[in-house]
């Protein structure tokens, strides 16, 4: 069929009320879930879904049932229907077209109006527009590659409990990236040798240091252990340096009665900040942020699991969404990926997760994965984490693709170092201060970095050793998560 | 003498780099003010780490679009309090900001102390810390 005969189909049966509801079963098309003609509302929630149809299915068809699954679709038709202001309840499909360069695949954009989410709830959000409708047999392969939230959605939201810039307000610490470190090796050190490598890590010259994913409470060491040796080694390294320090106390447990008491008690002990995993789920992680709002914490989110199901490009969901809905959840710092690193993450790419995290207003932006305008009605933002194989020596490389609002970690790249925890720490510090002072000076960082690095590691020992331990260390490996939209280059 | 790596206080932007000459502050101003933020000049001779509120040398300079004369401002300062610790701020007062954007030590005591550690043992083994300044305890204006 034509798309002109798909479109007069779809219209007859969907206007006509008494074909509309006959029963048995009909096409999702002709049940009012396409419906090219749709002017989205700035209330709607829009999605833009990437859909691999099966052999022989129409992508309009497969995108009709789409919005039909993930709102008040079932397989056939029902008469209850009549009962309720179904239009309204009906997600509609309103624009599909083909992913430039992927046969086979096509981007379905979907309006969904307000009245279908409570407010407030992630969990609700993502029951409908992530449910069912990913295991849906007449598709291949689903993603959910960018949500654009109304207003007056976002305005239901808490989001960050502290976010950026109330957090650089009590680290009194501006003007430049954060440092950390991920404390290592992430199995097996006791709570006293676990505090030794916070203790160096700080005092050396980093602002946070950090407990793994997996760092819970297993028998090696008991979460109350380590908080307090922790605890020991943040506030004995404030006194060295004069600094407020902080170490994400990692609370993920089995329950939220336990999470809740383990965070009481990182409060207890003056802490700054808590962490999650992203594997607690929505639920908990909006209890954890309202249970940080009430004690004045940073709450720190790892991202672990998001890989299960955000790096494949054609079933899942995409980070960027991810990022979206972790900053209406509200967390204050979310890992989104260091794209130099060892961790997937094109540059491009990783920079949407990162805008959508810190902007006030995320334009459009194909190249960055960006397929809607997103205005954050002054929600606070979130501090994107780059962590996981980076080093002193890529400091100009990441100062460039992700500028002053982020938290660089450097576990290996500090723990690591030659001669030691604290050096590895100074190196980092260095690097990271040389090149802040470098580009506010003016200096072409991108390309004289290296070289002002050098400079720098002349008058600093543990600089250079580092440089000299991990300057062939890169990870260029292609990725499997990247934009469908080549970057046009500016005509000047 | 403070045994951290440097030796000293490490707060503000640049703390880990040899102190920066006139000529890299100016640089540093002009940095601010080509992105629109406006400096100040603060001093204390409480640098403890959570002491937020240094004494203001005078107002935000915002309508101060000249590095020179920001400079000279804080040559004033050095001038008056040569022994305090002394900061350049830069506030942006964008919507969504509205913050201090840059921080960076420009004077210094020669000889810095620092800070002890005080622990209370408190229930269990809980602790209760606090960080004491080893020149706080001197009257305002007489500590460096």
């Amino acid at each position: 069929m034509s798309a002109t005969e798909i479109h007069a189909e779809a219209t007859d049966i969907t206007a006509n009320a008494r074909k509309r509801y006959s029963a048995g079963v009909l096409k999702y098309r002709q049940m009012g879930y396409w419906q090219p003609e749709y002017e989205p509302k700035d209330t709607d929630v829009l999605c833009l879904f990437r859909i691999s149809p099966q052999d022989g299915v129409d992508p309009v068809e497969a995108a009709a049932a789409v919005a039909g699954e993930s709102s008040t679709a079932t397989w056939t038709v029902v008469w209850t229907d009549r009962l309720t202001a179904c239009d309204s309840y009906r997600a509609k499909a309103y624009k599909v077209e083909p992913v430039p360069g992927a046969p086979g695949q096509f981007f379905a954009w979907i309006a969904y109006d307000l009245i279908l989410f409570e407010e407030g709830s992630i969990a609700n959000l993502t029951a409908s527009i992530i449910g069912n409708v990913f295991g849906f047999k007449p598709l291949k392969a689903l993603r959910l590659e960018d949500i654009r939230i109304p207003v007056a959605y976002v305005k239901t939201f808490k989001g960050p409990p502290t976010g950026l810039i109330v957090e650089r307000e009590r680290l009194d610490k501006f003007g430049r990236p954060l440092l950390g470190a991920t404390t290592k090796p992430k199995l097996g050190l006791s709570g006293r040798n676990y505090g030794r490598v916070i203790y160096e890590g700080l005092k050396g010259g980093l602002d946070f240091m950090k407990d793994d994913e997996n760092i819970n409470s297993q028998p090696f060491m008991h979460w109350r252990d380590r908080f307090l040796y922790v605890m020991d080694a943040v506030n004995k390294a404030s006194a060295a340096t004069g600094e407020v320090k902080g170490c994400y106390l990692n609370v993920t447990a089995a329950t939220m009665e336990d999470m809740y008491e383990r965070a009481d008690f990182a409060r207890e002990l003056g802490s700054v900040v808590v962490m999650i995993d992203l594997v607690v789920g929505y639920t908990a992680i909006q209890s954890m942020s309202n249970w940080a709002r009430r004690n004045d914490m940073v709450l720190h989110l790892h991202r672990a699991g998001h890989g299960t199901y955000t790096r494949q490009k054609t079933h899942g969901v995409s980070f960027r969404v991810i990022a979206k809905w972790m900053r209406l959840a509200g967390v204050d710092h979310i890992h989104a990926g260091t794209a130099v690193g060892k961790l997937e993450g094109d540059p491009l790419t990783v920079q949407g997760y990162y805008n959508v995290c810190r902007d006030s207003y995320t334009r459009t932006d194909l190249p960055r994965g960006i397929f809607f305008d997103q205005d954050w009605a002054d929600l606070k933002k979130v501090m994107p984490v780059a962590s996981g194989g980076i080093h002193a020596g890529q400091m100009h490389q990441l100062l460039d693709l992700f500028g002053d609002d982020v938290i660089l970690q450097f576990g290996g790249g500090t723990i690591g170092h030659p001669a030691g925890i604290q050096a590895g720490a100074v190196a980092n510090r260095v690097a990271l201060e040389t090149m802040v002072k470098a580009r506010n000076e003016g200096r072409d960082i991108v390309n004289e970095g290296l070289d002002i690095l050098q400079q720098a590691a002349k008058s600093c020992t543990p600089l250079k050793q580092a440089l000299d331990v991990w300057k062939d260390v890169t990870f260029n490996y292609a990725s499997t998560d990247t934009s469908d939209f080549a970057v046009t280059p500016d005509v000047a | 003498m403070m045994t951290n790596p440097v030796g000293r206080i490490t707060q503000g932007q640049f703390s880990f780099l040899p102190d920066l000459n006139d000529a890299e502050i100016s640089a540093q101003i002009q940095y601010g003010l080509d992105k629109g933020y406006s400096w100040s000049v603060e001093y204390t001779d409480d640098p403890h780490p959570r002491n937020t509120f240094w004494e203001m040398f005078g107002m935000p300079m915002f309508d101060l679009r000249d590095a020179a004369g920001i400079l000279m401002e804080v040559n004033n300062c050095r001038k008056t309090f040569p022994r305090h610790y002394i900061r350049l701020v830069a506030f942006d007062a964008t919507r969504s900001i509205e913050s201090i954007a840059m921080n960076f030590i420009v004077n210094r005591p020669e000889n810095e102390p620092g800070f002890g550690l005080l622990r209370q043992e408190s229930d269990g083994r809980n602790m209760r810390y606090t960080v004491r300044s080893y020149a706080g305890d001197k009257p305002e204006g007489e500590r460096y």
